[in-house]
């Protein structure tokens, strides 16, 4: 693969806090993303809307550095994230250059996939302590006040197995939070929900874009959600990016064929 | 000696081993899945007294050492007036050790044969042997196959012990290669390898081509 | 002969039966902490992204867990004089059964890690932890409690398999009560007590090693 192409590092002044840059990404001859160009500007919340299999949870789980990427660069805040310069060229990242990079994004899965374990308090402190190395007493306040954001600081001694599915939702977030991140994926958080407490972690999501000035991706097939809270909206279809926009045109005026077929295949459903 | 003479001096008799191996191998399975299937379903009956003879052998036969029932049923039982020969207290000793623990992969099986399989035999008003043997039993089989294939390795193994009453099977031709030629890294080395190829080649294989089987006649495939 | 159990007889020789069973204990234990340590290793080892030494790991294995434990004792104790190195029954006896359990252990080790959901790893990922923190904070605490009752059934196994070193003189139970039979021309009495004290062990362990297991469970929050 030529890398000449990608610099080192992006430009000042055309610093988007994510850029993915002719990103290709295929499972044998399947290809699940094809050249995406996508950038976030810092503070944006972008939300990812589309038919199943086409590729937008691959675009979290790549920034994530879940899955591995076949061709182009993702830049971080104008670093590329999973390759490194050595001798003036874009090589494929070491452990320990990932694990820094990987410091800046924070994740909410589909399944919270909180630590069965720990409690929900040891859960929002597991990543401070061991990975920042905060001092107990530091990350716990730490914790404790992210867990009282998101509603759920009388539930912080309880494990998981004793909490419904959206508190689980809501300490996973405030999981997340704890460590900082300069950007934060949703990844289809409420789809594992039932209908009566979606609510209460869209609300924790609201609070995150009114409150905070996080760079947000959010994969999420509540249109209505989306419509609310987002800068821009994205409609992927087979791996590529087939129409973007802000919220109302996107979903009041769409230009495209397939995007108007999904919405309103969408809407019938719902 | 290098270990191509060692072959040519040696490997008929490990060779006439590893036959007498075969031998209890195959008749210590038969005794095997038969108790196994008497006592998996007796510890589901519903007399007590079958439940409990079931019950006080798997016990017996978990609970021990299948060297300890060996030396047991050679040594001590011609004293209640059985006498049996070495060959047949070898696979009978393994074959019943063996069984104990088949019973309770048997009795797991036909557990977690579904409800409703029974109630619509029951609503076909099958009588309770034919429903056992019609309907459950093919379904326990499916379901308990896979960790029969690991129990006959097991099985396998076991009967590497009763080359100590003397039997003249693999591992007893090893020892007394061993103790003659004092070629033990060739001797005992051979009979492991022996011992691999009859699991890893012909049992486990066995096994696998009959679950297949078995799912194919379930229409599983 | 016939059968005639002496009283007399019993109580002379219990208690150098239940002097071997300390033996008995005591190898069972030693295995079984080699066992342990060897076993987590191997399954470990398995996970390794270099997939020359998986490979190798996992066809030895195969190998251990498709050959007979007893011969695997002959081996070690009898091959290494051959080269040189001499060990003493206890060693080898310890070497061989550790080895063969540790193998065994290994799978369930490897079990117990499998069944952690793929999510469990994408959130240590996520929360940037290191491989070490996740595998001692995360992982293994979760892959323990489905582990704990196939470690305990292989304790209880190790300890019905001791009776095999009895093959290279170590002398715990079966090797005493062989003893005791020879000398005495009597194998009613000490066989079947050999028996009696396996079951009076082996039957409560099963039940402790059940109830370990729901303890472990709660404890965790599982």
């Amino acid at each position: 693969m030529d890398m000449s192409a990608y610099p080192l590092e992006l430009p000042e002044g055309d610093r988007p806090m994510v850029r993915f840059m002719n990103v290709t990404k295929s499972y044998g001859t399947l290809t699940v993303l094809d050249n995406l160009d996508l950038d976030v500007a810092e503070g944006e919340m972008v939300t990812v809307i589309g038919p199943s299999g086409s590729g937008k949870t691959t675009v979290l789980r790549m920034l994530m550095t879940l899955e591995t990427i076949n061709g182009g660069v993702i830049y971080v805040d104008g670093k590329p994230l999973t390759h490194m310069e050595r001798d003036g060229r874009l090589v494929p990242a070491n452990e320990r250059y990932l694990r820094e990079m990987r410091a800046s994004i924070g994740m909410c899965f589909q399944h919270f996939n909180l630590f069965p374990h720990m409690t929900a308090l040891q859960n929002c402190m597991e990543g401070p302590v061991q990975v920042l190395r905060l001092p107990k007493a530091e990350a716990r306040d730490r914790a404790e006040e992210l867990l009282s954001m998101v509603g759920m600081i009388e539930k912080k001694d309880q494990h998981p197995s004793r909490l419904s599915g959206g508190q689980q939702q809501r300490v996973a977030i405030a999981r997340a939070l704890a460590m900082r991140p300069k950007v934060m994926l949703f990844d289809e958080v409420t789809s594992a929900l039932d209908p009566e407490v979606i609510g209460e972690v869209t609300t924790v999501i609201r609070k995150l874009v009114a409150e905070h000035n996080l760079t947000m991706l959010m994969v999420t097939h509540q249109m209505g959600f989306a419509r609310d809270i987002s800068d821009r909206v994205c409609f992927f279809y087979s791996g590529k990016i087939e129409e973007q926009g802000p919220p109302d045109q996107l979903f009041g005026n769409p230009q495209r064929e397939r995007t108007r077929q999904f919405l309103s295949a969408v809407k019938d459903a719902g | 000696m290098p270990i191509w003479e060692f072959l040519e001096t040696y490997g008929w008799r490990i060779l006439g081993g590893a036959v007498v191996t075969a031998e209890q191998f195959i008749l210590a399975a038969l005794v095997a899945i038969t108790v196994a299937l008497l006592a998996g379903l007796g510890k589901l009956s519903g007399n007590w007294l079958i439940r409990g003879t079931a019950v006080v052998y798997i016990e017996l036969f978990r609970g021990t050492s299948l060297l300890v029932q060996l030396y047991w049923i050679f040594f001590v039982l011609p004293l209640f007036g059985i006498t049996l020969d070495k060959f047949t207290a070898g696979f009978l000793s393994v074959g019943l050790n063996i069984g104990a623990y088949g019973a309770e992969l048997v009795r797991g099986a036909i557990r977690s044969v579904p409800k409703g399989q029974w109630e619509a035999a029951y609503a076909l008003s099958m009588s309770p042997a034919k429903r056992m043997r019609r309907i459950i039993l093919p379904q326990a089989l499916a379901i308990m196959l896979p960790s029969w294939g690991n129990l006959l390795i097991e099985l396998l193994k076991g009967t590497a012990l009763v080359s100590l009453i003397s039997v003249a099977d693999l591992m007893f031709e090893a020892k007394q290669i061993n103790a003659s030629t004092f070629l033990s890294a060739e001797a005992f080395g051979t009979a492991l390898v022996v011992y691999y190829i009859l699991a890893r080649f012909l049992v486990t294989p066995f096994m696998r081509g009959l679950e297949r089987a078995m799912a194919r006649r379930l229409g599983r495939t | 002969m016939r059968f005639d159990w002496i009283w007399e007889f019993t109580a002379e020789i219990l208690p150098r039966l239940l002097a071997a069973t300390l033996n008995t204990l005591i190898a069972a234990g030693v295995g079984y902490a080699i066992a342990v340590v060897l076993g987590l290793v191997l399954a470990l080892a398995q996970r390794t992204p270099w997939t020359p030494l998986t490979k190798v790991v996992r066809e030895f294995v195969e190998f251990i867990r498709s050959t007979p434990l007893v011969l695997q004792i002959f081996f070690v104790f009898y091959v290494g004089p051959q080269f040189g190195i001499r060990l003493s029954p206890w060693t080898a006896g310890m070497i061989a059964i550790g080895l063969h359990y540790s193998a065994y252990l290994s799978e369930v080790y490897r079990a117990g890690i499998e069944a952690v959901p793929r999510g469990q790893w994408e959130s240590c990922r996520a929360l940037n932890l290191s491989t070490r923190d996740t595998y001692l904070r995360i992982i293994i605490p979760q892959a323990l409690p489905p582990s704990v009752a196939g470690m305990g059934n292989y304790l209880i196994g190790i300890f019905k398999d001791t009776p095999m070193l009895s093959v290279i003189g170590v002398a715990e139970l079966m090797h005493t009560a062989n003893a005791i039979g020879s000398e005495h021309y009597r194998f009613l009495e000490p066989y079947t007590l050999v028996g009696v004290i396996f079951l009076a062990i082996s039957l409560p362990a099963a039940g402790f090693v059940r109830i370990f297991e729901g303890w472990v469970r709660r404890k965790l929050g599982l």
